[in-house]
């Protein structure tokens, strides 16, 4: 039965990244340009240059040879290269894509963190005073636009008290060698002088960064399970233990939490793409060197190779993401197996 | 809840690492730079961006121009002389100069005239291996005809070299002295030649300056580290890291934390705001400059010089004196400054009149209007500000005669690249001077052989015009040279290729512990001798 629910996940998953190959393969096509440009990311194109490049991308030959080459080029890591800064786009993206991800996973870590055991309050206090503080701060986190709470950060904790940087992930006079690309990671590795100082002073450049990106997914985490715990505290199965007359810290922890965090942990996963959305905002305020920014500032140039290679990058994680954590959900909840169809 | 622990986890990192970060910090500067350097070799680009960040930086030239009375120093030569026909010029060499020891290269001799040799042959002999490396253009170099004018480079012995020119031309030595003319090292190049790595020598910088190349992030960084055996004068600094940020905003609120020691150009209206704090110093220094709009005179209907004079005559230029420079700039009256030796204030300059522009639009058969494209530069520079506010106001004006303008902006070396194509209708853009040599602002800008190699925004070519500029270099008397700018400029307000604006001023913000930053009336910022107290 598993098996089987995972060959059907693993055949959707085939299925949307077909999809978005070729919405990425046929962009080259819809860019204004020659294709030939958009595809290879050379600009002036010399006339003996020209062939060539033709021959390698199958220009002459029916669409479907186009469509193989491109498939063929992608999964060697030939992305072509940027209209911008000339180089290859693939090492562009290994080079930048950790950065975002380090973002986010903090900041989803912070909003597991923070969110759940203020969900769990929330529901134990129904309808009470800690209940009532939690649901107004969520409707103000909820309702507050991630750049303007980013720049209301900035102008108090940078501008106003100037106890936090506004820009990068450390300062630049710290060289660290890059290994991972994850920067707290890098400076543990690294084998300089100043670790300490370089490591306390990665952490104050990560501090607003995930407070801001970690905002919204918390809100979205707090009222999942408040909502998900208030249902299963109407079950019957929690009535008849409470007529046992087991306390309200028993019936929470032993019989409520892990039925009521199940639908939690798949809303965790769903809530990558919303991150990840929301990380590119983040980095081009606060000059976060990743994907996000590059990505923004490539549609400002109309580097049209590397959004094509960014856009396929991001949304292959996106799928990915969200795929595995279906998955994942899907090992602690037996019951969603049973669904005939799959969904993403 | 969270709130409250990050509140605390903030006052507790703050407290302990102030100090730390100081030690560091009292080492290295960061310079917030605009844009990304197009290249590392500023022989291959005229933007001052790059140049601000290179040139200076990273190698020395033969000799220099002091900005304050305007006669040749000795840099990397020691001494030179003229011949009496004016056609050959000898320069000795220094014999102390060491070039840069980097993780790539590391010098096995001193700097000669080799060295010398190699640079310029780059530039102009086809045959030279890196001629072509690039896409073989050296806009600065051929804009001028530097090209067409050196006959032959001799090493006379290994520290004496001559150049021998076709003709006597005046301003040779004023363009050897420029930030573009800057010396490579042959040995490294002989190097590159054998590993087949060729285009790394404009990647990858070696040089004789006084900062040596580390690390180069596109959009992120650039590092320097010091160049310890360096022949003027001892270094400060350990670390120069340029933090490129094109947004002026951010500069200045980078500036306001202090995650940046310097910016260039910060906006006129962000002045205020700096004035205000005591840990910062804003610069002010006059500058040979001059912003302009500029009309691609290939193009229609830009080609009828009436129609340029239409729009000339159709926007309030005392407007945008007021709003985009905010008064801290000064009018134009020519296409010189008026602190130009050769400057002549033009009594054809077209003054604001719509009912005038309307008339010539008539004339010109355009009364019904037209649409067209105006380019606004996405950066500040000296000599404009804020392109894109300029952009507006023109829009506005324009719109009063019945022409629809259409604001074009792409990111800055984007922008460049699309213009030296003649992509544009007309373009906001200007020049900063090199030299003080008044050929500076024609040839550069508005020869035929700057038209060629894209640099000529207005892609104005006039046999004439160029015959005015050849025969004013012929001469070195300078009442003579004097006549011919006369004309020169006189042609260029009755042609109106480009209408010029404004001349600005040069700002830099500096944090107040940071020393010695020299920012001269020409060519790019020097922190050679620059220190953290």
């Amino acid at each position: 039965m598993a098996l089987e629910y995972i060959f059907r996940r693993i055949i959707l998953l085939c299925f949307m990244l077909l999809l978005l190959s070729i919405f990425t393969f046929s962009l080259s096509f819809l860019f204004p340009g020659d294709p030939l440009n958009n595809l290879s990311g050379v600009q002036n194109i010399s006339f003996h240059e020209s062939d060539a490049l033709s021959e390698k991308y199958k220009l002459g030959h029916s669409i479907l040879t186009q469509y193989f080459s491109f498939i063929e080029r992608i999964s060697h890591g030939d992305w072509g290269i940027s209209f911008a800064s000339q180089e290859p786009i693939f090492d562009h993206i290994v080079a930048l894509f950790p950065a975002t991800l380090e973002l986010a996973l903090y900041a989803l870590l912070a909003s597991i963190i923070f969110g759940i055991p203020a969900g769990i309050t929330s529901a134990a206090y129904y309808k009470k005073w800690p209940d009532k503080i939690i649901n107004t701060l969520t409707l103000l986190g909820y309702s507050t636009p991630v750049f303007w709470l980013a720049l209301l950060m900035i102008m108090f904790f940078c501008l106003q008290l100037g106890l936090l940087p506004m820009s990068g992930r450390v300062s630049l006079l710290y060289e660290i060698p890059d290994v991972t690309g994850f920067i707290l990671i890098d400076i543990l590795l690294s084998d300089v002088s100043y670790k300490f100082n370089a490591f306390i002073d990665a952490i104050k450049h990560l501090l607003l960064p995930t407070i801001v990106l970690s905002t919204y997914p918390t809100m979205v985490l707090i009222r999942f399970t408040r909502d998900s715990m208030l249902e299963v505290l109407e079950k019957n199965y929690i009535k008849t233990a409470r007529a046992k007359g087991l306390s309200r810290s028993q019936l929470i922890f032993r019989h409520a939490l892990r039925n009521a965090l199940l639908p939690v942990i798949k809303q965790i996963g769903l809530q990558f793409s919303t991150l990840i959305t929301l990380a590119m905002i983040t980095e081009v305020i606060f000059s976060w060197p990743g994907i996000g920014r590059w990505l923004i500032d490539s549609i400002y140039q109309r580097d049209f190779p590397a959004i094509q290679g960014g856009l396929l990058a991001v949304s292959t994680f996106i799928i990915l993401a969200t795929v595995t954590a279906d998955l994942m959900h899907s090992l602690f909840d037996p019951i969603s197996r049973n669904q005939t169809h799959g969904k993403i | 809840m969270n709130k409250f622990i990050f509140g605390i986890a903030i006052l507790m990192l703050t407290g302990c690492t102030e100090q730390a970060l100081k030690n560091q910090n009292s080492h290295g500067l960061i310079y917030c730079a605009e844009a990304n350097p197009v290249s590392f070799n500023p022989q291959i680009t005229t933007l001052g961006s790059t140049i601000d960040l290179t040139s200076n930086q990273l190698y020395n030239r033969l000799i220099s121009i002091d900005a304050n009375t305007g006669e040749f120093l000795p840099e990397l030569a020691k001494s030179w002389e003229i011949s009496k026909d004016r056609k050959k010029i000898t320069f000795d060499l220094r014999e102390d100069v060491q070039f840069h020891q980097t993780d790539y290269f590391t010098p096995t001799r001193n700097f000669n005239a080799d060295d010398v040799v190699f640079t310029f042959s780059r530039l102009f002999d086809a045959y030279n291996p890196y001629h072509f490396v690039g896409g073989g253009q050296y806009p600065y170099f051929q804009s001028i005809g530097l090209d067409q004018l050196i006959k032959s480079i001799i090493k006379e012995s290994d520290y004496r070299v001559s150049f021998e020119l076709f003709d006597a031309q005046s301003s040779f030595l004023s363009n050897i002295a420029t930030d573009f003319a800057i010396i490579l090292s042959a040995e490294y190049a002989k190097n590159l030649e054998i590993s087949e790595t060729l285009e790394n020598l404009d990647n990858y910088p070696v040089g004789t300056g006084p900062y040596k190349f580390k690390d180069y992030k596109r959009d992120i960084l650039i590092r320097y580290y010091k160049h310890e055996q360096y022949w003027k004068h001892p270094v400060e600094l350990e670390q120069l890291v340029y933090d490129i940020t094109p947004n002026s905003t951010t500069r200045i609120a980078k500036m306001l934390t202090h995650e940046c020691d310097v910016t260039p150009h910060p906006n006129s209206s962000q002045l205020s705001i700096l004035a205000s704090r005591t840990d910062i110093t804003v610069q002010k220094e006059t500058n040979l400059n001059i912003g302009f709009w500029a009309f691609n005179t290939q193009k229609a209907p830009f080609d009828d010089s009436r129609v340029r004079r239409a729009l000339a005559h159709a926007i309030d230029i005392e407007k945008i004196m007021h709003a985009v420079y905010l008064d801290n700039g000064k009018r134009l009256e020519s296409i010189l400054p008026n602190t130009s030796w050769a400057y002549q204030a033009q009594v054809n300059m077209p003054n604001y009149n719509p009912e005038l522009a309307r008339r010539l639009l008539q004339q010109a058969g355009l009364i019904e209007g037209f649409k067209m494209d105006l380019w606004a530069m996405p950066v500040a520079r000296i000599y404009n500000p804020n392109a894109r506010k300029m952009a507006e106001l023109i829009q506005s004006d324009l719109k009063k005669i019945g022409i629809t303008v259409n604001i074009v902006e792409y990111e800055w070396n984007t922008f460049i690249k699309k213009l030296e194509e003649h992509a544009h209708d007309t373009v906001l853009l200007g020049w900063s001077a090199d030299t003080p040599d008044p050929d500076n602002f024609f040839s550069p800008l508005l020869s035929c052989a700057a038209a060629l190699n894209g640099k000529n925004a207005a892609n104005w070519c006039d046999p004439e015009f160029d015959l005015l500029l050849s025969k004013a270099l012929d001469t070195i008397e300078i009442e003579q040279r004097k006549e011919f700018y006369f004309q020169a400029q006189q042609m260029v307000i009755q042609e109106l290729p480009l209408l010029p604006i404004a001349q600005g001023m040069r700002f830099q913000a500096s944090s107040t512990n940071v020393e010695n930053i020299e920012i001269k009336s020409f060519g790019g910022v020097s922190l050679a001798k620059a220190r953290k107290r």
